[in-house]
């Protein structure tokens, strides 16, 4: 195996990722790659194991077997996460957005995004937020610079936790159901801002149930049920001649759903 | 028997110095017990570091399950056994201050785990250590929760504060037990002591009301 990290070399690299909770099994031996600038979308019903495989590439899940490379480091191998130290800096290429926004309540937007570049990269205050300014303009919340996140609307906070995740200048990006909790009118801002960096070849993992826009942006769809990816294509196979009736199945019931 | 309160009048400004101490021994007291609580409530919070999650769990266990009076005692009447020779407000505000450390360090814990578990999923996987996170994304929400608690735990801390009479400081209770000596006014004097106690707990509850009221307007506590 080449050491020597090239462009075409997977980003990121999954094999025989397994986790349980107890005696439930999670996820059963995913083995999977992503390469640098791919958007992947992870789909598949409720308790299949999307969260927990996502969570498992930024160490937020141990898995107890199996092997994460991730940014050109092993983040876990065989239940061993990376020691502390590494794995902060891992982190800061690995941007996460959560469903439930996370945002830091008792700072302002501006600060939300600010705070980890000035503690982290060494940043003087003024430097973090003239780059927190410029982020958020990019999401389409200048004006929002000063405001609480408890003013905020769903959107708009998922707009701040997007541009809090990228001040870190991350390498991936990792989306937990980014859209999840939001009211049905809400949704496109956060998925507008998501196709802009997907265009700009950011390398993103999606978890989504929104396939409308698994359809219009992803390169590579990925279907898990039951722990396991049962299927693996271009969108427009998935879509339209899915090879697996769990897929077909699962597709029926969402898009019969709107 | 009628009730004769001439020696409160005439030892009013001997009693306003005694509150004088009582606020100043239990605020000192309070100051130490944050620290103090500070410490042994973050100690609590992992028990994977089990070194020092058991030394703080134990430190509450048994400064909880032994008496107050005790511990003072102890501080002042048992360290010179080995030639520690503590001033007596000295030993009253450590004695408090070991004590309080104790409940405060539950309201400490209590607080930072009351904090949603995603605020530390989102500082962690910006790239922040968790010393970091404690420090800059978890405390400072955790601390506006904490008021209202530390607040309740000020108000019994005044009142536990008699105790340290015995140690000779003269504070509220000391001071009308010393009017007392000299006018055997009992009721009337310990009266008297009770309604200034009572005006310095309302006070405090007063104070907490309105920083809470505060701390709402401003959305920082739900």
């Amino acid at each position: 195996m080449s050491s020597a990290p090239n462009a075409a070399a997977p980003i990121v690299r999954i094999r025989d990722l397994r986790k349980s909770f107890g005696s439930h099994l999670v996820l059963g031996g995913i083995d999977f790659d992503v390469e640098p600038s791919q958007v992947v979308v992870v789909i598949g019903p409720s308790g299949s194991g999307k969260s927990t495989f996502l969570r498992c590439c930024n160490g937020l899940e141990v898995p107890e077997g199996g092997r994460v490379e991730i940014c050109d480091r092993t983040l876990v191998d065989n239940g061993r996460l990376l020691p502390d130290a590494e794995l902060n800096t891992l982190r800061e290429e690995v941007g996460m957005v959560f469903q439930s926004f996370n945002l830091f309540p008792h700072l302002s937007a501006l600060h939300n995004v600010a705070l980890a570049p000035r503690k982290l990269r060494g940043l003087s205050r003024e430097q973090a937020d003239a780059e927190a300014h410029a982020l958020l303009a990019k999401v389409g919340l200048a004006e929002k610079a000063d405001a609480m996140p408890a003013s905020l609307s769903g959107g708009q906070k998922q707009r701040v936790a997007i541009a809090r995740a990228l001040a870190m200048k991350p390498r991936v990006m990792l989306f937990d159901e980014p859209t999840s909790a939001l009211d049905p009118e809400l949704v496109g801002e956060v998925l507008q801002v998501m196709k802009v960096l997907a265009g700009e070849g950011m390398t993103m993992m999606v978890v989504t149930h929104e396939m409308n826009f698994a359809r219009e942006v992803a390169d590579v769809v990925v279907v898990m049920d039951h722990g396991t990816i049962i299927e693996t294509g271009a969108p427009e196979q998935i879509f339209t001649e899915p090879t697996q009736p769990r897929t077909r199945e699962f597709l029926q019931a969402v898009l019969n759903r709107g | 028997m009628a009730l004769d309160f001439s020696p409160v009048w005439a030892g009013w400004p001997q009693l306003l110095k005694g509150a004088a101490v009582t606020v100043e021994v239990t605020a000192a007291s309070l100051l130490l017990g944050c620290v103090i609580g500070l410490l042994i409530g973050i100690g609590r919070l992992d028990p994977r570091k089990w070194l020092i999650y058991w030394f703080c769990t134990a430190y509450v266990a048994v400064i909880r399950g032994t008496p107050l009076l005790v511990q003072l005692f102890i501080l002042f009447f048992g360290l010179p056994q080995f030639n520690i020779l503590l001033p007596a407000f000295v030993c009253g505000m450590l004695g408090m201050g070991i004590y309080s450390g104790a409940y405060v360090s539950e309201i400490v814990r209590g607080a930072i785990q009351s904090i949603d578990r995603g605020q530390m999923e989102a500082a962690r996987s910006l790239g922040m250590p968790s010393g970091l996170a404690m420090r800059s994304v978890i405390l400072p929400q955790a601390l506006v929760r904490m008021i209202p608690p530390l607040g309740n735990e000020f108000i019994a801390l005044i009142k536990n504060s008699a105790l340290v009479s015995l140690l000779t400081i003269d504070d509220l209770m000391h001071e009308g037990q010393r009017i007392i000596s000299v006018s055997y006014r009992s009721l009337e004097v310990y009266l008297a002591v009770a309604a200034v106690y009572f005006v310095l707990t309302g006070l405090t509850t007063i104070a907490l009301r309105q920083v809470e009221v505060r701390l709402r307007a401003g959305g920082m506590v739900q």
